[in-house]
């Protein structure tokens, strides 16, 4: 711990740590000082002049440094001026003023409010921030009644101004505070916005292309004191005030980010509750208070017109309404009748709870169950992965966090921004990818290695002189493993290679030690933990299957898959909306979306978080435990089904590495600092505190004190395949915004996600005669898709970039032709 | 008391009657006839326009805040200068009272930054299901007389799209 100094503040002596600055001290002690561009996770600017106070320290006689004593007190001295807050850290025998003591200092913040005021157009009504704005709270309670500048004669600049096709500017509101520029600069480590021009003529302007090209620009709308920056999403959609909230954790990644759903009902919506927006919910383990823009922006498939809203059944070759019963009868009956060949396909999307209950169903029958997901390696997070007390935020010097194969920044940008700041605090950040990714300017150490040799290079790692020293002399080691440019079998044996390196080394069972991830959905390692496996040839194990799909659409996804369902016994689909694979079902049964219901989902860092329902249910629609259990009751096995927090329980009797936890224990909370999200909503911005619980880890075989044995790794499976001459090796990449079901229902993604599209080098672009934008054919194995070449000096030569869910069905590495499209 | 006293007490009775057949009568024959109300009466709302025909409303949703029993539903949307309703870039999209929740307290009106709503002098409010208690946006709009000057406008790139909240006088009678 920091050394603490004591000061007095309004007549109350206080002890902070040393070098923290005045205004985050006094409200610890619960003195609120006002402030507009200081914001606790950004370094102070002294921008505003909103925090001026009176500040006197103890006065040294010049000739012997020694403190001045009068009346047996140190003597203390005010400077003729007032002092920002901000800028100022606290120091011994400090004695600090603010306008609740101090005239001066009440004066002087009236007066920096009336000076803001004088360009500000006051249009609170319209504005989206009125209600929860600091500006308009701070000038209640600190600013003069009255304007004493003519309203006709304040600055008048454009009120639309798009920053991006998600941010718009508002420049007349904006107060030159500087927390956008200062977050997108020191925590998002991409400076894409700043200031043009000076004094009254500056202006916040964006100079990426396109327009703030950065995923975490929503949170910019949070930390805006005005309502000069707002989303695209939420713009005149409702006031604060009228919004509900409930406590969710965010699907679209394995981060698991708290956040916190605003509801309201809606005339557009027939009168029905929607989600408005969605907001970041502190928790400094997880995501802080922060959240991704895909977080903040991809709910809209919850209410999708493809809802799905009744059961159907195939009814003379057709789709036709039947009632729960008659549904799950039809698929249960189905299923007894396959007995070995019945077959669970269910992907992370799903709760824990959902799981345990498929996975319970698969096993009391006979059957299998199956991830759907293209990585492999999961047993291994579940015996080294990482356990009780770890969090990135501790992270610092001594410590070493390794990355390898997976672009943080595009799988799970929160990731790679706890990782980029753990970096900053001196940790050693190896990143290994056989490309340039955007962690890799925060590295220690970028390496590469080529498409197929990434198991084998892990392996190695140890004896690779600085680097391996970085590694084996750390104090505690994570590693992150992905999976670019791997399929499952190629995750599993790097997967394998990194637990082997760090069971080796004694890189487990601590806090800040073990294996993380980088998963493709939510909840994948709540299902390895449960026990679910995935199928290296899942469209061999699906042929002839009585299958039961849920929360995968496997047609749409790989024309292999779709192949493969079209031999398939009997098929029952069990989704949120309707997708190619519901299409080609027999049985269709509606799941509610986790905006409905409650459950639990386990975050990558394995993390168990509770989620609540915010809206009712969508038509007739039940969550997917119920449903599950529904169709077990009809094959003679009983499962919970009403409740899902005895599912939970029972899961935790009878999963080891859930043992202790409950929904009580997951719904606990502890004070974080900073305090965000109270009343105060110009010191933290609009993010949520956190009332509804921080989840808790699970535990792993290693910090059970269990002996490990891992695996070894295959040799055989290392290696990629070797293209044929004329060829060229795809390798799939992950991208943030891809053509996935749950994202491309929010319309306003669509300028980011774009076309399907091929990267290449530029001589080997040159090589095959391609041009930057060309259409192109790509095609392997008999399947093709069009596609877009993109040029990349970063890549390899002979390589293809794909990326993944944008079109061309690619999960492993392949050898393609890609042919330029003759243009019918 | 004597025995004429019952019919002295009658007489007087019947001379106030034979009075009052001389007098103005005080009753108002609705509905062929309406009577008047007084000037700060507070009926059925009213929502006003500009001299222009552009909607005062601008869709903030503060009546809807300030409303004691729940009555007011707002939606806003954004205006552009092809489709404006209103000056400034917020419009109420969707804007319903519930009468039969409305306790006429006129709270609105004094929320209303921009003096649109208004308590007028309707008091017809009567309904044969709870449905058509709910009055709409276009019901609420006050008419006005030329067709060109119904809302939604297309107006001269940038003329309205700043100054949303006008400048008032304080309030007189």
């Amino acid at each position: 711990m920091s050394k603490q100094v004591k000061f007095t503040i309004d007549g109350t002596q206080v002890t902070a740590p040393e070098g923290m600055g005045v205004v985050d001290a006094a409200k610890m002690a619960g003195i609120d000082i006002p402030v507009f561009c200081h914001h606790p996770k950004l370094e102070p600017v002294g921008m505003c002049r909103m925090c001026l106070v009176e500040i006197g320290r103890p006065m040294r006689d010049r000739a012997t440094g020694q403190f001045v004593i009068e009346n047996g007190a140190p003597k203390i001295q005010f400077l003729p001026k007032l002092e920002t807050a901000c800028t100022n850290k606290v120091e011994e025998g400090m004695v600090v003023l603010t306008q609740t003591q101090s005239g001066k200092a009440k004066d002087g913040q009236k007066g920096t409010v009336e000076f803001l005021l004088t360009s500000h157009p006051l249009d609170c009504p319209i504005c989206d921030k009125g209600g929860e704005c600091p500006l308009q709270n701070l000038t209640m309670a600190h600013g003069p009644g009255k304007s004493r500048f003519i309203y006709d004669e304040k600055l008048r600049l454009g009120k639309r101004v798009p920053l991006g096709e998600l941010i718009v500017l508002d420049q007349e509101r904006c107060i030159q505070c500087a927390r956008c520029v200062r977050f997108q600069d020191e925590i998002a480590g991409e400076p894409v916005i700043g200031f043009a021009e000076r004094g009254r003529a500056m202006q916040i302007v964006s100079f990426s292309d396109p327009g703030f090209d950065s995923v975490f620009s929503g949170n910019t709308t949070d930390i805006c004191p005005v309502g000069a920056l707002t989303t695209v999403d939420f713009r005149f959609e409702a006031r604060p005030w009228e919004l509900e909230a409930a406590a969710s954790i965010c699907t679209q990644c394995p981060v698991g980010c708290n956040t916190t759903l605003n509801t309201r009902r809606e005339a557009k919506a027939g009168g029905d509750f929607v989600v408005k927006r969605v907001m970041p919910r502190q928790n400094e383990e997880v995501n802080e208070i922060w959240i991704c823009d895909k977080g903040r922006f991809a709910h809209h498939y919850t209410d999708s017109k493809k809802r799905l809203i009744k059961p159907l059944f195939r009814k003379d070759k057709k789709l036709t309404r039947a009632s729960w019963d008659a549904a799950t009868k039809l698929a249960a009956d189905h299923f007894l009748a396959a007995k070995k060949d019945f077959l669970i396909l269910a992907s992370g999307r799903l709760a824990n709870e959902d799981l345990f209950n498929l996975k319970s169903l698969a096993d009391l029958s006979g059957g299998k169950a199956y991830l759907y997901s293209h990585m492999g390696g999961g047993e291994l997070t579940s015996l080294v992965g990482v356990s009780n007390g770890t969090n990135f935020g501790s992270m610092g010097k001594g410590n070493t966090i390794i990355v390898v194969a997976s672009d943080l920044y595009e799988e799970a940008p929160i990731w790679y921004l706890r990782v980029k700041q753990a970096a900053e605090r001196g940790a050693t950040l190896i990143v290994l990818n056989p490309r340039e990714t955007k962690l890799e300017r925060f590295a220690t150490h970028a390496l590469r290695y080529d498409y197929g040799d990434e198991a084998k290079f892990v392996h190695d790692l140890g004896k690779k002189g600085k680097v391996g020293e970085a590694f084996t002399s750390a104090e505690n080691v994570i590693i992150l493993f992905g999976s670019e440019g791997l399929g499952a079998a190629g995750t599993a044996s790097l997967a394998s290679a990194c637990a082997k390196l760090l069971n080796d080394n004694g890189f487990v069972g601590k806090p800040n030690n073990g294996l993380i991830g980088v998963w493709e959905r939510a909840n994948d390692q709540g299902a390895w933990e449960i026990g679910f496996h995935v199928e290296e040839d899942l469209a061999k194990a699906l042929k002839g299957k009585a299958i039961y799909i849920v929360g995968a659409d496997p047609v749409a996804d790989d024309p292999k898959l779709a192949k493969a369902l079209g031999g398939a016994e009997f098929i029952a689909v069990q989704d949120v909306m309707e997708t190619e694979t519901t299409e080609i079902a027999d049985v269709v049964l509606p799941a509610q979306a986790f905006t409905e219901r409650e459950g639990t989902l386990t975050s990558g860092e394995r993390r168990v978080q509770r989620f609540y329902p915010a809206v009712p249910p969508t038509g007739d629609s039940k969550p997917d435990f119920s449903i599950t259990s529904q169709i077990a009751r009809h094959m003679g096995i009983i499962l919970e089904g009403t409740l899902v927090s005895a599912v939970f329980d029972i899961l935790s009797d009878s999963i080891k590495s859930f043992e202790g936890l409950n929904y009580a224990r997951l719904a606990e909370v502890k004070e974080q600092l900073p305090i965000v999200g109270r009343g105060d909503l110009y010191y933290g911005g609009t993010t949520y505190e956190n009332t509804q619980g921080l989840g808790a880890h699970l535990s792993a075989a290693a910090t059970r004190g269990e002996t490990v044995s891992i695996p070894r790794v295959h040799a055989s499976r290392e290696a990629a395949p070797h293209p044929k001459e004329k060829e060229l090796l795809a390798v799939p990449i992950n991208k943030l915004y891809d053509r996935g079901t749950t994202v491309l229902a929010s319309d306003l993604l669509h300028e980011r996600i774009g076309d399907a599209r091929v990267a290449l080098h530029p001589e080997t672009a040159k090589r095959l005669g391609f041009e930057e934008g060309q259409m192109v054919n790509v095609s392997f194995n008999g399947t093709s898709g069009d596609a877009v070449v993109r040029l990349d000096e970063s890549i390899s030569h002979g390589i293809a970039l794909v990326p993944r869910s944008m079109g061309i069905a690619i999960r492993e590495p392949v050898p393609v032709k890609v042919r330029s499209k003759v243009k019918a | 008391m004597g025995v004429l006293d019952p019919l002295v007490e009658l007489g007087r009775g019947l001379w106030t009657t034979l009075k009052m057949i001389f007098e103005r009568p005080v009753t108002f024959q609705y509905p062929e006839e309406k009577r008047e109300v007084r000037q700060r009466y507070r009926g059925r709302h009213v929502l006003k326009r500009y001299d222009n025909g552009l909607e005062k409303c601008i869709g903030c949703s503060l009546c809807a805040a300030a409303c004691p029993s729940d009555a007011i539903f707002v939606e806003a949307s954004e205006n552009t200068d092809e489709k404006r309703f209103s000056p400034g870039e917020r419009y109420a999209s969707t804007y319903e009272i519930n009468m039969l929740r409305c306790i006429f307290c006129g709270y609105c009106e004094d929320a209303c930054p921009t003096e649109a709503i208004i308590l007028g002098d309707n008091y017809e409010l009567s309904f044969f299901d709870r449905r058509s208690a709910i009055y709409t946006k276009e019901m609420l709009l006050e008419p006005v007389p030329a067709t060109a000057m119904l809302t939604p406008q297309k107006v001269e790139p940038g003329k309205y799209n700043r100054r949303s909240v006008p400048e008032m006088k304080d309030p007189a009678d």
